[in-house]
This record gives C-alpha cells, structure tokens and sequence, in this order.
C-alpha cells in the first residue's frame, strides 16, 4: 500500500479530512502573521540559505573544528556511518553506564535510526517526553509530523488514550486537564532517568556547542538530572559561529510554529557540572550520524535538501500533506522535505512519494532557507523513472503520447479521430473509459473543431 | 515585433475558443500574430510524468521551431512557466537565440493596447490563481513570500472591466489540485483539493470561474458539474475578448459542441 491508497482512505473521512486541513492551515496562518512582523523577512532567508550553502560545501572542516572544540570542553565526539552504527554506540554507551532508563526529547533522526525499538530489544526502557511524542509512543505509531508528531489526532482520541494508559476518567478530554495528567507521569520518569537523549537544532563549529530548541523544556529537564548526555545529530546541522545562529532561530520558530521564539533555546558545551553528591563524574557524548546524508550531499541536484531545519513549514503549507496526513507518506520525515529525502534512502520503497504532489510550489515559497522542494521533487521524478522504478507500461504509455506530440500529421489524425470517437460514444460509456479521470470530473463536451479547425473555417468565411 | 501565438495541445482540443480569444485580443492590440501550427506542445506532461528525455525532444522542438520570433504568446501559465523555468535548463539555446514565451495576460499588460474602454461585465468573478504563473513566473506575489509586491496581470486586466466584480477568496493562492498526472494518479486527494478551491469561490458567491489555465479550469470545471449549483467557467481571454472586442464575441465565436450540443 503506497501513498496513493494510504490518500484515498484517508480522504474517504471528509470531516476529519477538513479538520485535519483546517488545524494545519491555521498553522501556516500563525506562520504567516510571524512573517509579518520582520520586514527583512526575504533578506534573512537569503542569509539563512547563504549560511546552509557555504556550510554544505565545508561539512568536514567544521566538523574536524567541533570535535576539536567539544572535546577540549569535556564532551566525546561518536561518528557513525549508518543508522545501525548510531544505535550501536548509543546503546554501548548506555550498557557501559548500566542504564536501563532512558528520557529522550524529540529527535527525528533517532526516528529515522529507529533508535527506541533498538533500545527496547536491549531491556532498555525509552520515554519520549515531548508530549506529542509521548502520545504517538503510547499509541505505538510515528509521528505524523515533524514539529508536531500527534497533529493527527483529535482530543477525544488522547483522552481515550490517557484513559487507558494513565487512569484517567473516562470521557476527559480537556487539554490542560490531560497535559497536567502527562506531566506528573512524566515527571516520575524524568526523576527515575539514568540518562538523557536530546537531539540537536544546530551545532556550532568554532565553540563545540550545540542548541536544543523545546517549547516544552524537556530537553533541559532530561538532561538535567541524570549523569549520562547522549545527544544525536545529523552530518547537516552544523553552523560555522554562534553569531550564525542568529537568523536560524529567528526563522525557526516563526515557520514552524509563528512563535517569535521557541520557549527554551537550551545551548550545551560541557558534561554538566558535577553536584557533589558522589558517584561517577557527568559526561556528555555527542554522536555525528551521516546514514545517507554524504550520498545526498554528492547529489548535486539534492544536495540543499540538507539545508532544511526541520520547521515543518513546508508540511503545513502543502495542500496533499493537509489532505492526505503525515502517515500517508510511509517515510519517516513526511510531507514535502520527506518526499526529497526519502527516496534517497530506498528509491524502490519510495519511489511513489515524488508524485504525491501536485507541483504548486508552495513549499519553496514557505522554505525559510530557500530549498527548492518542488523542483527537487520533479527531478526525482525523472531520476526514478531512469533507474527503473516507473512501471514499464506507464512508460510506454508516455513514449507514444510524445511520439503523438511531436508529430504534427500524427497529431491532427489522433485528435480528429479521438474527438469523432468522443462525440458519439454516449456519456457514461466515456466516462467509463475517463478512468481515474471521471470518478469525480464530469467531462468536458467535446467540440466538434479543434482551435485550428475553427480557425481554418473562420479564415474561409472571412478571408 | 514578430509573435507568435501558441495554442497548447489541450486548449486546442478541448477549450478551442479560448485560442480564438486569444488571437482575437493580440490582433486587437495591434500584432501582426502568426498562429504556431504542428507544435502542440511544450513538454510538460512527458516532464512532470519524470520523462525528461522525452520532455525535452518535444521542447527542443518547440524552441527549434519558434526561435524565429521574438516572443511566443499563449493563454497557459503553465505552458509558459515549462519552457521558460525547466525549458531553458533542458534545452540549450540554439545559435541566434529563442523567442521569449510568454503568458498571454502578462503580454497583454507589457505591451498592451487593448481596444479600451472595455464593455460592462455585470458578473461576480472568482479568478483561480495558477500556481505557475504564480509561483514559477511570478506573476503576482505568492502568499507565502514577503516579497516586493507584484501586481497580478489578469487580477488587473480583470479590474478594468466596469461592473466585473472579484469575489474575495479565504485561500487566495491555493493548488486546485489539478497537477498533470497527480490529478489521476493521486485522484483522491486531487479531488478533494479541487473540491475545497469551489467551495472557496462558492462562498465568496462566484458566478463566473475563471483562470490563466485551462488546464485548472478544466478540472474545476469538471468537479463543478458533478456538484452543486452551475458555474459558468470562462478563461481570462474569454472575458477579455467579450468585454474589449464586442459584447456577443462568446457567442459569436462559439463552437459547436463545445456547449454540450452534438
């Protein structure tokens, strides 16, 4: 089942297809009036793309300096190649730490790596404390968005959830009621915590830091408390200064969400400071994933998808993604952004995704840091069709109509005799053979001459 | 200046009048307009189906055979934005350059002298914003930008017609859902796009659908005669040439079958 069915069904729910179109168009709105408010709006997108471009072309350099950095304060630097080396040091690392309690905050890379079920196989006990996370954990499912993982569900269904999960009354569905009874479970776990992961917005070159941006504090509170930081990130996310951050954050918050700035932008250095209380020392590991980026990275035609910061705009402002919901897609990252990154993990799996767009452009526009998704997207197209992953028929099909389209003789003959055809055949057989076509759209009534035609007999009246 | 006026494959086929208009409005403003015949096509549908290599044998054509003109004119944004946003990247200039392909109302409002004043239009029109000529050629300024604002050539074309009033829309530049191949490959959700833009113009009480695009128009269109109350969907072209070239021109110039009758 691919994007196409995984669409319909969803589609098929109109009311719940409004309101899930209805919540994230009110999203882009708020991102909308946030964008209003910075007249150089345009101009920090320019020098947030700059910033991506010139990083891209130096990912090593920098990095070599962060290690350099993070090390000299006290962190150790992991490099992992692939999503299964990155589980793998985590959980040595949490093994030679004899943990067995773990507090995350949200991280769509160890999404990616599948992180929690490696952990959970291991005896290791994961908890998201994003909230959304956290609800989309209880449920046993992926977020259906990137900055907003439970975007998909309604109240009534997390007080069903929390119903059975956490003894709630049947029936409570007030948010503030359900978020206080979230937070005193997760408190509990919080405290019980052997060590914390985080993953990171942005790491800074020159001083070997990294920022974590919350608007629900947890990434402090995870990491606050137990002796064990182990913070995940991506080959992408790096800056070359801190003054760089400067336009990221501003760009951020607005687009994902239309905050001018997320609740807590929490900056790491060092393992935190010891408290005294005996035991071993608190210690800070940062691990550099690259699982498929490099690959990206020498796509010259993909290669800026890597500039992307994870707002999210670019799912709030598609009209299929508000239509279709993030789990449609199949991928980790859904949405536009996910649709240029997924295919580059497995072409076959998700060679559909290119074409569950409709190419209105828009996620370009919304991109805070001008990557050209739609454009990217149509050049997948082209590039999975050349690997073999378009159906062989559907290519065929293709190769005849532009034998037809470049061939004047052709083309007149095919037309006339399609629109004769057209005209006698009665209407439901032709909506017969409209396929996907007419299940929805009445077909036009066909004109007896074409433009040329009815030029032609114009011409020879009035000459 | 020599033009050329290109008639797409679709708007030839099914919306001939729109190509009449078209002509029609170019020759009013005084162009000496050739009608391009034997190139039906810019590409688009072989490039958006991920057939580059096809896409570009017929937009070589296409540029091959027009590059004697200095622009070539059609009522598409969408075939406008092929050949001047991918085109120029698919196909190498050829030696003494390429016409310029441009979208018929930006043309018009470059270069225009319409016939003026135009003739009352008592109607209230929804105009759908092509997301190519939006978003690829840039005419007008996306919702999403905060760009230096442009002014939309059909929106003001469609301004100076007295009586012509333009709904306001909640979503001014939302994807009807049109998309190529994604509006029967992806036909679910096409539909539901397309079905959310009607009800936008719907609300805003439309009596007349209109667009740069056929290829939209087609799809509204089709959407609109399954269901609800009837919407009369005319190109920008068509209510250009009924209001600046002779109330009656619609009539006058319509083709048989075109209107349901055999």
């Amino acid at each position: 089942m691919g994007h196409v069915d995984r669409a319909r069904d969803f589609v098929a729910n109109t009311e719940r297809t409004t309101w899930h179109d209805e919540v994230l168009w009110f999203v882009r709105a708020k991102r909308d009036a946030a964008a209003d408010t910075l007249p150089e709006w345009e101009a920090l997108r320019d020098e947030a793309a700059g910033i991506k471009r010139d990083v891209l072309g130096r990912l090593p350099e920098l990095w070599r300096r962060f290690e350099q950095e993070a090390t000299a304060a006290g962190a150790t630097v992991h490099w992992a190649r692939d999503a299964a080396e990155h589980n793998r040091i985590v959980h040595e690392l949490l093994r030679t730490h004899d943990v067995k309690r773990v507090v995350k905050s949200k991280s769509m890379l160890t999404e990616e790596c599948g992180l929690n079920p490696h952990l959970e196989a291991q005896g290791i006990e994961v908890v998201d404390t994003d909230l959304g996370e956290r609800i989309v954990q209880l449920r046993e499912e992926a977020p259906s968005h990137i900055i907003m993982p439970a975007i998909h569900l309604k109240r009534g269904e997390i007080g069903d959830l929390f119903h059975q999960e956490m003894g709630t009354p049947a029936g409570l569905d007030d948010p503030d009621e359900l978020t206080a009874v979230a937070r005193r479970d997760l408190r509990a776990r919080f405290l019980a915590a052997e060590a914390g992961i985080t993953g990171v917005n942005f790491a800074v070159a020159e001083t070997g830091s990294f920022v974590v941006v919350t608007n629900e504090g947890n990434a402090d509170l995870g990491t606050a408390l137990p002796r064990l930081h182990i913070a995940c990130v991506g080959l992408e996310k790096i800056v070359p200064t801190a003054n760089d951050l400067a336009p990221f954050l501003r760009l951020l918050a607005r687009s994902a969400t239309g905050q001018p700035i997320s609740t807590y932008t929490s900056h790491f250095r060092a393992p935190r400071a010891d408290d005294g209380n005996g035991g071993p020392p608190p210690e800070l590991h940062v691990v550099i994933v690259d699982n498929g980026r490099s690959r990206l990275l020498a796509e010259p035609a993909f290669r800026e998808a890597l500039a992307c910061i994870r707002c999210g705009a670019c799912l709030n402002t598609c009209p299929v993604y508000r239509r279709s919901g993030g789990h449609s897609y199949g991928s980790t990252v859904p949405g536009p952004i996910g649709s240029v990154l997924a295919p580059s993990q497995d072409p076959a799996r998700h060679a559909e995704l290119p074409h569950a767009c409709s190419l209105c452009g828009s996620c370009s526009d919304v991109c805070p840091v001008r990557v050209p998704l739609h454009h990217q997207l149509l050049t997948w197209r082209s590039h999975l069709a050349e690997s073999g992953h378009h159906p062989r028929r559907r290519r065929l099909a293709f190769r005849i109509a532009a034998r037809v389209l470049s061939n004047a003789g052709l083309y007149d003959r095919a037309t006339r005799a399609g629109r004769w055809i057209a005209r006698r055949l009665p209407s439901r057989w032709l909506d017969r053979l409209g396929g996907p076509w007419t299940r929805s759209r009445a077909l036009p009534s066909i004109p007896a001459e074409s433009f040329h035609q009815a030029l032609a007999a114009r011409e020879e009246e009035r000459p | 200046m020599s033009i050329a006026l290109f008639v797409p494959c679709y708007v030839d086929q099914l919306k001939p009048r729109v190509g009449l208009a078209a002509l029609d409005l170019l020759r009013a403003a005084g162009f000496d307009v050739e009608v391009l015949d034997g190139l039906p096509c810019c590409g688009q549908p072989l490039l958006t189906a991920g057939e580059e290599r096809l896409a570009r044998d017929v937009a070589t054509r296409f540029v091959e055979g027009t590059r004697a003109f200095e622009s070539v004119v059609t009522p598409s944004g969408s075939c406008a934005s092929t050949l001047e946003i991918h085109g120029r990247r698919l196909v190498p200039d050829p030696p003494g350059g390429r016409a310029r392909v441009v979208e018929l109302t930006r043309f018009l409002s470059d270069n225009g002298a319409l016939p003026s004043p135009p003739t009352e239009f008592p109607r209230r029109v929804g105009l759908h914003a092509s997301c190519h000529a939006l978003r690829e050629l840039r005419q007008g300024t996306p919702s999403e930008t905060r760009e230096q604002a442009r002014t939309d050539p059909a929106a003001a074309l469609l301004r100076e017609i007295p009586g012509l009033e333009l709904v306001d829309l909640t979503r001014r530049d939302e994807c009807c859902g049109f998309g190529g191949v994604f509006a029967v490959e992806e036909e679910a959700v096409s539909t539901r796009m397309g079905l959310d833009r009607l009800s936008d113009h719907r609300r805003g009480r439309a009596e007349v659908l209109t667009s740069t695009d056929v290829s939209c128009l087609l799809h509204l269109e089709g959407l609109a005669r399954r269901e609800g109350p009837p919407l009369e969907v005319l190109h920008v072209a068509e209510i250009l040439a009924e209001t600046h070239l002779g109330a009656g021109w619609l009539e006058t110039n319509a083709i048989r079958g075109a209107d349901g009758s055999r």
